[in-house]
């Protein structure tokens, strides 16, 4: 029997903002039109915290345009909110113009605070709740990333398990750290709603085929959820590593122009080159990247100017 | 008085940045104060500047203890100063947010491990600090409570306020926080400004420092004006916001440091376009002006004023 759904456009939040115009965080809530009785499970799909992190957006529409095509198989709510920062989206800036601040390091912000702070409130109470929140990042404007999910070790248990329905690649199981508290998987995770963090491509750029594993994730996992009755998608199984040593950092030895000589995503033997720094005023090569040890390159750097220590790779340990 | 390379950071096309470090006396590593740490903090490297000037003087007429020796670092961030950029010129990062830092990590990681492995060792640190939410503060010490926080000695700098307020996570990888941990007795200066320079508010901070290093034995000089108050301690309860619902041109109608009275006028914002009020921000109760929004433009839902309420504090 065909089912129909309905399309609830609404906002997290407004602000004024000063001349003429209301900031508003939307949101389009999907679900089916029926009587069904009982409570519905509701998934979050959640993008643009960072302005300038934009692979999130091409997600949001395939999912859209797949449920759409199929609207008979939605069984639950599906909450897209594609511009939590609108303001740096529209501008290309990563964080909240106005106020220079990174909007992921100010959660669960306060109803009393600054704008900036009761915006994040805001944000917090409206994915309180949810069966699960998938919060897409997109690495920044330096880094490319082979589609990951990032977890908090405090929070594995209940995560891993739905991060493996996603079809990513590489499920990273990190240390905690204090500051990445003021994160919004980590406030929400924190008070019980599961929050899975994606981190995939690159700052600026859609990444066509990875908008589209993402978006074969999110509906596989809707289907384990109970929210999505569509045919399964093929799904890779994903690298697990909660290693506190699993993954070599590539950090530049010298400022310059960085150029790459691994592939994204190959399996890289020990002494193998990922890049090297070059001086293009002198044609010297200032440093040599070379792996210390077998493994996949999963991080790599696309924006070439490099500072001491700028990251070029990272690289997981097989 | 030495001058010394503190930690230098080699680029491609820019010269070395050099952060400078500026050391009185020999001896004990008494106090440490850092100036500007991003690169709109242009006050914060004035007042500095000023307290070189004057530990010079000190010096030269051998005013400061034997056995003591006093760093400042004027700038840490001088590429982003030079570029007009808050933060790291290339990342956008905040060295302020990555101590106790990293010799092997990211490029700010590295110039936070350069400072500090220089800075930690001292008795007392003094950050002059800048605040996140762009107005005029009243000066004042601010401290995180960490269990380590030292009031007693924060009130030897004889400011009008003492503040401490409760650590937040974002606040762990910041200079004062991770001297706290080190065991430094650590401050942050707060004068009036940030990317304007006022001379007064410096000039009152060098002597509220210069009045602290007295009181700890480190000088033996005599410091002529600025602030002789017993410091009000205050926590963030103490401070009343005065948030506003309307958007649009803002103008104070209070100085900071005013004492007001319950429905006093404190701010008005007006109607871009055409000119009339769209609200008035009135004081909820008697208090003095602590902090008020500066920018001719306001957001909706903004704290643009704190008050302390006169029967606040110790």
């Amino acid at each position: 029997m065909a089912r129909e759904i309905k399309s609830e456009l609404g906002s997290v939040c407004e602000v004024k903002l000063p001349i003429g115009e209301t900031l508003a965080i939307k949101r389009n809530r999907i679900l089916p039109v029926d009587t069904a009785q009982g409570k519905r499970k509701r998934i979050g799909i959640v993008t643009g915290i960072h302005g300038d992190e934009l692979e999130g957006q091409y997600v949001c529409y395939e999912v859209l345009r797949r449920i759409r095509e199929q609207p008979e198989c939605l069984t639950g709510i599906v909450d897209v909110y594609p511009a939590m920062n609108p303001m740096g989206i529209d501008s290309m800036t990563r964080g909240i113009p106005g106020f220079d601040l990174d909007m992921n390091r100010i959660f669960p912000g306060s109803g009393d605070g600054a704008m900036t702070e009761y915006v994040a409130h805001k944000i917090i109470e409206e994915l309180s709740g949810a069966d699960l929140i998938v919060d897409i990042h997109a690495s920044n404007i330096y880094l490319t990333e082979i589609p990951q999910i990032r977890i908090n070790e405090l929070h594995s248990d209940v995560l891993v398990p739905l991060a493996c329905h996603m079809n990513v690649d590489f499920v990273w199981v990190h240390a905690s750290s204090t500051v990445l508290e003021s994160t919004l998987a980590y406030s929400l995770n924190s008070t019980g709603t599961p929050t899975l963090v994606v981190e995939a491509g690159v700052g600026m750029r859609i990444t066509k085929a990875y908008g589209a594993q993402l978006a074969d994730g999110l509906m596989n996992t809707m289907r384990t959820l109970g929210i999505w009755q569509g045919a399964a998608y093929p799904a890779r199984e994903p690298i697990v590593d909660a290693r506190a040593d699993g993954v070599v950092f590539f950090n530049a030895p010298k400022a310059g122009i960085f150029v790459p000589e691994a592939k994204h995503w190959t399996t890289l033997e020990r002494g193998d080159v990922v890049g090297r720094i070059v001086n293009p005023l002198t044609g010297d090569v200032l440093a040599e990247i070379t792996t210390p040890e077998r493994g996949i390159l999963f991080t790599i750097r696309e924006y070439p100017v490099v500072d001491e220590g700028s990251l070029v790779g990272r690289l997981l340990k097989r | 008085m030495k001058k010394n390379i503190i930690y230098e950071l080699n680029a491609l096309y820019r010269e070395p940045m050099q952060v400078v470090g500026y050391e009185f006396g020999a001896g004990e590593k008494s106090v440490c104060v850092v100036g500007s740490m991003r690169g709109n903090e242009v006050q914060q490297m004035f007042a500095c500047s000023r307290l070189i000037e004057r530990l010079k003087q000190l010096e030269a007429r051998q005013e400061i203890a034997a056995g003591k020796s006093i760093l400042v670092i004027p700038c840490v961030n001088s590429y982003s100063m030079n570029i007009g950029k808050r933060f790291w010129s290339t990342d956008n990062t905040d060295i302020n947010r990555m101590f106790p830092g990293y010799d092997m990590g990211e490029t700010t990681q590295r110039i936070a491990a350069g400072v500090f492995a220089v800075i930690k060792e001292y008795g007392i640190g003094i950050q002059f600090a800048s605040n996140y939410m762009s107005g005029r503060f009243l000066p004042h010490i601010r401290m995180m409570q960490t269990g380590f926080e030292d009031i007693e000695t924060a009130k030897k700098f004889a400011f009008p306020y003492v503040v401490t307020r409760n650590t937040r996570p974002f606040d762990t990888t910041t200079l004062n926080y991770n001297w706290q941990i080190w065991e430094t007795r650590a401050f942050s200066v707060y004068t009036t400004d940030t990317e304007e320079i006022d001379r007064q508010s410096a000039s009152d901070a060098v002597k509220a420092i210069e009045r602290l290093l007295n009181e700890e034995g480190i000088v033996h000089s005599t410091v002529n004006g600025g602030y002789h108050y017993q410091s009000q301690v205050l926590c963030d309860d103490n401070l009343l916001s005065v948030r506003c619902r309307e958007a649009g041109i803002y103008e104070n109608r209070a100085f900071v440091g005013e004492e007001v009275t319950k429905g006093q006028l404190l701010a008005v914002i007006t109607d871009p376009y055409e000119g009339g009020v769209l609200e008035e921000l009135r004081a909820p109760a008697d208090g003095t002006v602590f902090f008020q929004h500066k920018a001719p433009l306001i957001y909706a839902d903004t704290a643009a004023v704190k008050l302390v309420y006169l029967s606040a504090g110790s």
